[in-house]
């Protein structure tokens, strides 16, 4: 099993969150975190979804994900260039005399103090995945009251325009061992 | 025009071709209900709303066309769930319509309120929750394209009463379907079919695996051009049944757990399996593991998300069957492989004496005997929809099935109850066709209040019931599984005769074989609707039989003619040979390791 991350472009309307959450459940496959937000296009939405999955599985999910009529375009990112990104709120209980140390550590993950209590401080992160687990690690002691992480969102590097539906589409046929993956022309 | 929704409703239907739709009202789809008698479609009032969707997928599978069930919010709409699965499991084209509370109540446990999009999510193909009605023409445009086009499936379009109640423009060519992320119509690029074709024309024992798709894309006349150029037999799933000539010479029949042996020894023993239209279900391939390891495998399918995931192929190609086989055809070359049809004819004529039908005629009735009797008497020519269990399975060995749509059957699903509504909406969709419920005990009595609708509507069916007293699959499990520990299977009935006369239709019993001619015969006379209770075999079971995760050349086989000889020259009881094989007395690997002749089967060693 390895990490997948799919960038998925869907019609924005009611349900369709809800559609492709009950297709991860119902056909049993793992999910580790889902996004999901507006885009440059109106009527649009771009979902991140995070999955552990070998790599037959995760052609089985791209052929599941466009069978779902609201679903336009599905990119399977991992292993592509590709900017990732995870955010990050962790309010880690602090007193005067160590409140530098936890800034300074913060300093050094590049991540930013948002709130000061005489108790508390919340430090807001973004990065890689490796990166704010470095910081959970080095802030575990002080003690933490509590988090909260997006999930990864993700976006290909370059400036290759990506049409969110696509008129040729690969044909999703779960291939894994092979590259040279079924050309289909898909008409409506 | 100005229109009301609920106008707007029929306006749809009748543009889309509904002529018949099988429904059940109340309270939020009134309005729907109070404007269809303005229209000039036929509704058949059922007796439950799951009958109303099984009604829809018969006619939707006897026809080819979308089928169309109504129904009301709440309980009207979850009774149909049970007929959604079945259609979705069995991709039959289906829309239902179900009325919604209104859109202000959604949300606030209204009275027979539920979220019916919610529950139906995953069974349905697609499904809507329409609350204006300026949405409900585009809404039903999609949802009847959905459920036809592609790989077909059923569609639900929940409608709240008041877009059913409130006004607005009607036009229809306006409502044209805008579905950008929906790609039906997949085709395959012409390089995709050279690697098909250097593993056909290369095949020294290839087998085409015919399934449900044959039918739906209207395949036969390609598949047979291809098997008889290419001298490749066809092996048949339950679905497939009918999509290919049950007499032609290279048809072998149906595989599976309830399969022939020869056929299913033959899948195992191919150097090349052609799935066509198939999925490759579990009841088909037994033990995946083991599943045609000497053969490389083509897949033809329209579902890109069914290749490889039951069973890895080799080369997978996704569009139209139909359109797949034509572009297939050129490159396929002429071939003999008469030793591979020999050596499997070889494993026919082994079996065939093993066969219930050679067996003497000592009186008893036989589930099998009735099925072949019926075939017989109707020269193979009825529609026949059958039920769930050991009869289905029966049907499917003993009912040749020449045409396509000719067997309709719950296959994925495996819905008890499907048959009696099933084959009502089958009679819709071809009034003119001889059509035979065959249908067990159990089933029967899950869906017979749809006896009600059959005499409301005066429609002409032939009922078998293949009464054996039990829950007969199950029961056979259980003697086969569960030393024989009959949980729950002994069944009690009613009196079917005296309950079909209840409904003023009319009831035969049949315990002997010598009657079953003359109940036939006098079923098909009769210009009503007959019933006939067969009181069969309680304990015969269906043969052969590979359990269920078994490989599938492990089959439990029908009884041994040895056995067959002396008792009948003893001139014991029929009964008393018919129920042997516990599974701990058959030699499995030994019987099929007779039929393995040269063959090397690298998957049993």
């Amino acid at each position: 099993m390895a990490k997948h991350i799919f960038v998925s472009y869907v019609e924005d309307k009611p349900g369709v969150l809800n559609r492709v959450a009950s297709l991860f459940r119902r056909r049993a496959f793992n999910i580790e975190s889902l996004t999901v937000g507006h885009t440059e296009q109106p009527g649009v939405s771009r979902m991140t979804i995070v999955v552990d999955a070998d790599d037959l599985t995760a052609r089985r999910i791209e052929a599941n994900l466009y069978k779902l009529v609201n679903v336009l375009r599905v990119d399977d990112v991992t292993g592509k260039p590709a900017v990732v990104r995870d955010l990050a709120l962790i309010k880690v209980a602090v007193s005067a005399n160590n409140r530098t140390e936890v800034m300074q550590l913060a300093d050094v993950f590049r991540a930013r103090i948002v709130d000061v209590t005489n108790e508390s401080v919340i430090i807001e992160i973004t990065g890689t995945e490796d990166k704010i687990e470095g910081l959970v690690d080095v802030l575990r002691p002080f003690g933490i009251i509590e988090m909260v992480r997006t999930g990864l969102v993700a976006m290909a590097r370059g400036a290759v325009t990506v049409s969110p539906n696509p008129p040729l589409v690969a044909a999703a046929i779960p291939q894994p061992a092979q590259t040279d993956m079924a050309g289909v022309a898909m008409s409506v | 025009m100005q229109l009301k929704g609920a106008q707007i409703v029929w306006e749809c239907l009748v543009r889309e071709g509904v002529k018949t739709i099988f429904g059940y009202p109340g309270g939020a789809i009134l309005p729907t209900y109070d404007a269809m008698l303005d229209y000039p479609i036929h509704h058949v009032l059922v007796r439950h709303e799951q009958g109303a969707t099984h009604m829809a997928d018969g006619y939707a599978r006897a026809s080819g066309r979308v089928g169309a069930a109504i129904a009301t919010s709440g309980p009207g709409a979850t009774n149909m769930v049970t007929g959604i699965a079945t259609a979705m499991m069995d991709s039959s084209p289906m829309v239902c319509i179900t009325g919604q509370v209104g859109s202000r109540a959604i949300g606030t446990d209204a009275f027979q309120e539920t979220d019916v999009t919610g529950v139906t999510l995953p069974v349905t193909k697609h499904n809507y929750l329409v609350t204006r009605a300026e949405d409900i023409a585009r809404t039903l445009r999609e949802a009847f394209y959905i459920a036809a086009s592609g790989r077909p499936g059923p569609v639900l379009v929940d409608i709240t009463k008041d877009a059913q109640q409130s006004s607005c423009e009607f036009d229809w060519d306006a409502a044209a379907p805008k579905l950008p992320g929906y790609r039906p119509n997949l085709r395959a690029l012409p390089e995709e079919f050279q690697r098909a074709l250097d593993l056909i024309n290369h095949a020294q024992r290839p087998l085409i695996l015919a399934g449900h798709g044959v039918m739906m894309s209207g395949a036969r006349q390609q598949v047979l051009e291809f098997a008889e150029r290419a001298q490749v037999p066809l092996a048949l799933t339950l679905l497939g049944l009918g999509g290919i000539p049950a007499s032609h010479p290279l048809n072998l029949g149906m595989m599976g757990m309830h399969g022939e042996a020869w056929v299913n020894n033959a899948i195992q023993q191919a150097d090349l399996l052609i799935a066509c239209g198939m999925r490759f279900d579990d009841r088909v391939t037994g033990n995946v593991k083991t599943y045609g390891l000497n053969a490389k495998k083509i897949h033809f399918e329209i579902d890109p998300s069914e290749i490889n995931k039951n069973v890895k192929v080799d080369v997978g190609i996704v569009g139209d069957l139909r359109e797949m086989l034509e572009d297939l055809l050129p490159g396929v070359k002429s071939a003999d492989h008469s030793a591979w049809l020999d050596h499997i004819n070889q494993m026919k004529g082994d079996a065939a004496v093993l066969d219930i039908q050679s067996l003497p005629d000592t009186g008893h009735l036989y589930a099998a005997h009735v099925i072949n009797d019926i075939w017989r008497y109707t020269e193979g020519k009825a529609v026949t929809v059958t039920d769930v269990g050991q009869h289905q399975m029966w049907e499917a060995q003993y009912y040749r099935h020449e045409k396509p749509r000719s067997l309709i059957t719950s296959g994925g699903l495996g819905t008890m109850g499907f048959a009696l509504p099933a084959a009502i909406g089958a009679k819709f969709a071809m009034p003119e066709e001889e059509i035979w419920v065959i249908a067990g005990d159990g089933g029967f009595q899950m869906t017979f209040a749809e006896l009600a609708t059959i005499a409301q509507e005066n429609i002409k069916l032939n009922v078998a019931i293949i009464n054996n007293g039990y829950l007969g699959m199950v029961r056979q499990w259980q003697e086969f599984f569960y030393e024989k520990r009959y949980a729950a299977t002994p069944m009690l009935s009613p009196d079917f005769v005296k309950l079909v006369e209840a409904y003023g239709l009319k009831g035969l019993r049949v315990t002997q074989r010598s009657e079953v001619k003359a109940a036939v015969d006098e079923a098909r006379a009769h210009p009503g609707t007959v019933v006939i209770d067969f009181r069969v075999e309680q304990e015969d079971s269906v043969f052969p039989m590979v359990p269920a995760g078994a490989d599938l050349h492990a089959m439990i086989r029908r009884p041994a003619p040895v056995q067959v000889d002396v008792m009948a020259e003893t001139g014991a009881d029929l009964h008393a040979m018919i129920r042997r094989p516990a599974p701990a007395q058959v030699d499995v690997m030994a019987e099929t390791g007779a039929d393995e002749g040269d063959w090397d089967l690298g998957a049993t060693t």
